[in-house]
């Protein structure tokens, strides 16, 4: 069903040099937009700072679940070689003595649990990555602007969404405009 | 800045050639998987696929027959199966070592190389897992290495280090693995905004995971990326340890030292280090990445590899300093008979028939890497290429060395035997070069195998100088005046 109906989604201003995007980020950032967004091909240094960014969290996401990781790994061991009791039916552990150490010997232990510790920190900053930054989302408006495609090669973007609260038509086009843009252009959706 | 501001800038001047743009160095990475392969790669991918099938008959053959094709029997139990699974799993240090460890350290020159030495080390421990999970000579009852619950309420024996090669084994790959596509992530948009075709425009975005560059992503994806570093350097270290543990904790003369696990390491990127330099040579020829890759890279790497070599050649040493300095009679019978092949002759009428693995391995390993302290040598193509794949072959010896020499002739005379490998021996660690040749082909004709976000950061004037544009503004006409240059 080709419904033809569009409405406005984002401005997409395009720029050509660090300086020149991080000069604008600096007035949208002071211009007190929230849902805006600077798209660069590579990592910029000194962005964070120029859109007025809070430090990122993710950190607690891989260290809260390393720990969880050490935990699993010293339980799990116990579990199986040091006790002998059967929990949730999934079958009773056995204490072995082997090589004169104890059931419970910690310290062979010691690899397994920094294993497990650093598989779980892993696996989890990897999906915590994805989800703070709410990603895989094929979709994106943006995708609709055909010069987009040069912001993972060689160029410079800063798109402002219909969402935000200070968005309007007219004022926030003046704003980009006075930001010495190469090219300004205002990307539609389709309505379903 | 200090999160941005490197330790040291090498040379303190840009590693690429001047001028460079961002545009030229998505070009040519990019165009790699665009352009038609050249006839160099064809040849070399069916040569890999036609040794694949060589792996795959002598898998099947082994399976059939079960590990008796092998040349392994008393009192050698362990030969080329764990001498391979040893080597493959320390060439993929390497690569760890250069996204990781390099990445903490701020050593801008990595990213010409980490990709492609990432993905080198997911192969090689495909390579290497294969060798553990094949020895067991059934192995579809692998899954009893995990626990896993099960009618007859077995577990594994946690005490064991083969159980601890399990986990650090498993957990080096998924996280490896993970590193690489977090770092492939930008660059896989990267060709998905190049794709001409429908198919590649969809399979590359639907990798690609719908990356826009936001710097909303970028903050928390550099932080995962320092974190996966950051985790990354401790496995890395762990993970040969774990390997180096499966013969220290032994009682086995030549086995049992607590060198093992720095030696193990040193050796892992030693190995690891000397393959990267053999196949970037390769791919850089094939490919035309000279303007990537440049001849500053390899002279920093070539100078890396002389520093290892000094550590390696160090813990030879030590080894022979501790077996004399024990006064064990068992471990110095280990080091300087079945080793270095002195002393009293056997009941043939030989010195300890293996001795030659063990000179192969010091000039490979301590005499050859030498000609780096000369900068000719450091900046030649062929040297550095025959170099590196003599240390290959050189610390393929050191792990056939330790395995075997320490156990053909050890404490009773009457049990002394030879190992002599069997033609699946050799036909199934040829066959290793196959799946991982085919694979890294595979990856160099398909992904960007080298980061073009990173070193579109590298470039001279890549990051804004936030304090020179505010002062800009600060000034009373700002707005009329041209926003200062790159």
């Amino acid at each position: 069903m080709a419904n033809e109906t569009k409405k406005p989604a984002l401005y997409l201003a395009e720029y050509g040099t660090p300086n020149a995007i991080a000069r604008a980020a600096m007035r949208v950032r002071d211009a007190g937009y929230q849902k805006w967004d600077c798209h660069t091909p590579y990592a910029m240094h000194g962005m964070d700072e120029a859109m007025g960014l809070k430090p990122t969290r993710i950190g607690y996401i891989s260290f809260i679940f390393g720990m969880i990781g050490l935990a699993t790994a010293v339980f799990m061991m116990n579990y199986t070689n040091a006790f002998s009791f059967n929990l949730l039916n999934i079958g009773a552990g056995y204490p072995l003595v082997v090589g004169g150490k104890p059931p419970g010997a910690f310290p062979s232990m010691v690899p397994i649990i920094f294993e497990l510790g650093i598989l779980l920190c892993g696996l989890s900053t990897f999906f915590g990555l994805l989800a703070i930054i709410k990603l895989p989302r094929h979709n994106h408006p943006i995708f609709e602007s055909e010069r987009f495609e040069a912001a993972s090669d060689d160029r410079f973007f800063i798109s402002i969404e219909v969402g935000d609260q200070k968005f309007n038509l007219d004022g926030t086009k003046a704003l980009l405009e006075a930001t010495d843009p190469i090219s300004l252009e205002l990307i539609e959706e389709e309505v379903r | 800045m200090s999160y941005d501001a490197p330790i040291k800038e090498l040379g303190e001047t840009s590693l690429l050639p001047e001028g460079t743009t961002r545009n030229d160095v998505t070009e040519t990475i990019a165009g790699v998987t665009e352009n038609p392969a050249p006839r160099g790669w064809w040849f070399l991918f069916l040569l890999s696929v036609s040794v694949l099938g060589v792996m795959g008959a002598a898998l099947a053959y082994l399976f059939i027959q079960g590990i008796g094709v092998w040349g392994n029997n008393a009192p050698v139990y362990w030969a080329w199966d764990i001498t391979n699974f040893v080597w493959w799993i320390g060439i993929g240090h390497a690569g760890t070592l250069i996204s990781a460890i390099l990445f903490l350290f701020r050593q801008k020159w990595r990213t010409s190389i980490n990709r492609f030495a990432e993905a080198m080390t997911v192969f090689a421990v495909l390579c290497a897992g294969l060798f553990p999970a094949i020895h067991t000579g059934r192995p579809w009852f692998d899954y009893y290495l995990f626990p896993i619950p099960n009618q007859m309420d077995m577990w594994p024996n946690f005490k064991s280090p083969l159980m601890w090669d399990v986990f650090a084994v498993s957990t080096y790959l998924t996280i490896s693995v993970i590193f690489w596509y977090v770092g492939l992530i930008p660059d896989l948009a990267t060709l998905r905004d190049r794709s001409k075709n429908l198919t590649r425009k969809r399979v590359y975005g639907f990798f690609a995971l719908g990356w826009r560059g936001a710097h909303r992503h970028w903050q928390h994806y550099e932080r995962a990326y320092l974190i996966f570093a950051g985790i990354s350097t401790p496995l890395v270290l762990s993970v040969h340890s774990v390997v180096s543990f499966d013969f220290a904790t032994s009682i086995v003369p030549g086995w049992h030292t607590t060198i093992f696990p720095p030696y193990f390491v040193a050796g892992a990127v030693f190995s690891g280090f000397a393959l990267v330099m053999t196949l970037m040579l390769i791919c850089r020829s094939i490919f035309k990445l000279h303007n990537i890759v440049t001849i500053k890279h390899l002279d920093l790497m070539n100078k890396f590899m002389l520093g290892v070599s000094l550590l390696v050649g160090y813990a030879y040493a030590m080894e022979f300093f501790i077996a004399w300095y024990s006064a064990n009679p068992y471990e110095q019978w280990v080091f300087f008979h079945n080793r270095l092949g002195w002393g009293q002759l056997d009941s043939k009428g030989n010195l300890g028939p293996l001795w030659w693995a063990y000179y192969a391995m010091v000039f490979c390993n301590v005499i050859v890497p030498q000609i780096f302290w000369f900068k000719r040598a450091r900046t030649s193509v062929p040297i550095m290429l025959i170099a590196s794949i003599l240390i290959n072959i050189g610390m393929w010896f050191e792990r056939f060395v330790i395995i075997v020499t320490s156990t053909y002739r050890d404490f009773l005379p009457s049990s002394w035997g030879m190992f002599h490998p069997t033609l699946i021996d050799i036909l199934t660690y040829l066959g290793t070069f196959g799946l991982f040749f085919t694979l890294f082909l595979l990856f160099v004709r398909w992904l960007p195998m080298i980061a073009i976000a990173e070193v579109k950061g590298n470039l001279p004037g890549a990051h804004p100088d936030l304090h020179a544009l505010q002062a800009h503004d600060e000034e009373p006409d700002a707005a009329a005046a041209p926003v200062p240059a790159e």
